[in-house]
């Protein structure tokens, strides 16, 4: 019998959804193996055909995009109920990606930002409109149901993408590697043995030698994230920004102990200097889990 | 009730979580807010042990590791002293007090200094009142 899926759209980019069309030619192997039952962004369904539906009779349903409204939440809910298996896809699923940032912020410092002193947005107000609510904290699905599986990645990248479908279509959820991104780093010989950084350098005001970023002092998250991806970004000269998430809890924890002990240490005033340059630390080292980071938006704690 | 700290201390079995010791047997005074918690190294002090220890309701994180230059393991303190700076300033980021992280350097000798130290940071945590990561 043909598995049933469905995909939803959350508080995303929408490359999400996008990036099932980029597995090219396998996606008509999927379609005949499948039944989509639900997939709003590319197919007319209304939420009442989800609500009619019995409770687990969906196979797998994918979520992609993180909970930031209340709309977002209701439906994580429901589509839990509806199926068997609920599956995070993508980075704001998994770990609140970009959009996370926002929880550096309050709401209403938010809605001051878009609405009401933006240069683009004469005379601003606040939609007062019957809108779903924009809830306080930016939340990942986890945090909201249970989740069976997680496929990371801003938007989960070919290969990884490939191997997940594969294993959930036959059961199986175990299809994330152990390893870190160095390991398949096309720039791995690079690496001296002893790495040190002396210098803070910005990807996009150095000339990148070609070697290991690192090596060029240019902070890049592969010796925390989670390999699968073929290093995409690394092959394009881009140093990894961690879309793919840790190997073992939060990349952006790991990376910081890591790069913070390859800094040069012989002296305090320096190391203190070298330190102070990295700017915005949640940018660099969470720019996709300050969801995680910051569960509960940003602390209070000013005084 | 008056607010009591609770405070998270990682002392490296070395240095510091003697210095502790000795600060024990020479009766010396020092408030009991502190909830010891013995590591091999100060290197050995992820960022996300203190992360962790915020979390689940510390009001402050105490590190304590031997003085530079004595680390039992070389270099173990200077890595942790990187890590400290490096995850103050994430704490500012994310909103928390960076006051609320504190390292110093305490030989196996500095009973005293143990006592001191820990007694003035457990009068600054009071100051500042209780950390509510949750909210
Ligand atoms: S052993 Fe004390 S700091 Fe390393």
């Amino acid at each position: 019998m043909k598995k049933k899926i469905a995909m939803y759209w959350g508080a995303g980019c929408g490359g999400c959804d996008v990036s099932l069309l980029g597995v090219h030619e396998k996606l008509l192997d999927l379609l005949g193996e499948v039944d989509i039952v639900f997939w709003p962004c590319a197919m007319d369904f209304k939420y009442e055909d989800l609500e009619k539906m019995e409770d687990g009779s969906i196979d797998i349903a994918f979520y992609n995009g993180a909970i930031r409204t209340s709309e977002n939440e209701e439906i994580a809910k429901l589509l839990r109920k509806k199926a068997k298996m609920l599956v995070a896809y993508g980075s704001c699923a998994t770990e609140g990606c970009v959009i996370g940032l926002a929880n550096l912020y309050a709401r209403e410092e938010i809605f001051d930002a878009i609405y009401l002193n933006n240069e683009t947005t004469p005379d601003g107000k606040i939609p007062s409109h019957e809108l779903p609510e924009f809830l306080p904290v930016l939340k990942t699905l986890d945090s909201v149901v249970k989740v069976d599986a997680f496929i990371p990645g801003c938007p989960p990248p070919k290969p990884v993408l490939e191997a997940a479908l594969n294993a959930l279509l036959n059961g199986k959820t175990d299809f994330l590697s152990n390893l870190a991104l160095c390991d398949e780093c096309p720039r791995r010989d690079s690496k001296p043995d002893k790495l040190e950084i002396n210098e803070i350098k910005r990807w996009h005001s150095s000339n990148d030698d070609g070697r290991c970023f690192l090596a060029q002092g240019i902070i890049c998250m592969g010796l925390a994230t989670r390999a699968g991806c073929k290093a995409e970004c690394i092959t394009a000269s881009i140093p990894c920004t961690g879309c793919m998430g840790g190997v073992d809890g939060l990349s952006g924890v790991s990376a910081m102990s890591a790069i913070a002990s390859l800094i040069n240490g012989e002296d305090e005033e320096k190391e203190r200097k070298i330190i102070e340059s990295i700017e915005d630390v949640v940018g660099t080292f969470f720019k996709y889990s300050a969801a995680k980071l910051l569960p509960y938006g940003r602390v209070k704690d000013e005084s | 009730m008056s607010f009591e700290p609770k405070i998270v201390a990682f002392l490296c079995n070395w240095c510091a979580y003697a210095g502790a010791d000795l600060a024990g047997v020479s009766r010396l005074k020092y408030p009991a807010n502190i909830i010891p918690i013995r590591v091999l190294c100060s290197g050995r002090i992820d960022p996300e042990f203190i992360l962790h220890a915020f979390r689940n309701g510390a009001d402050g994180v105490f590190i304590g590791g031997c003085h530079p230059g004595d680390c039992h393991y070389i270099k173990g303190n200077y890595h942790a002293r990187r890590r400290i700076l490096l995850t103050k300033k994430l704490l500012k980021e994310m909103g928390i007090n960076e006051k609320r992280l504190r390292l110093e350097w305490v030989s196996a000798t500095e009973g005293r200094k143990f006592a001191n130290v820990v007694s003035q940071f457990v009068e600054e945590i009071r100051q500042l009142g209780p950390l509510e990561a949750k909210k």
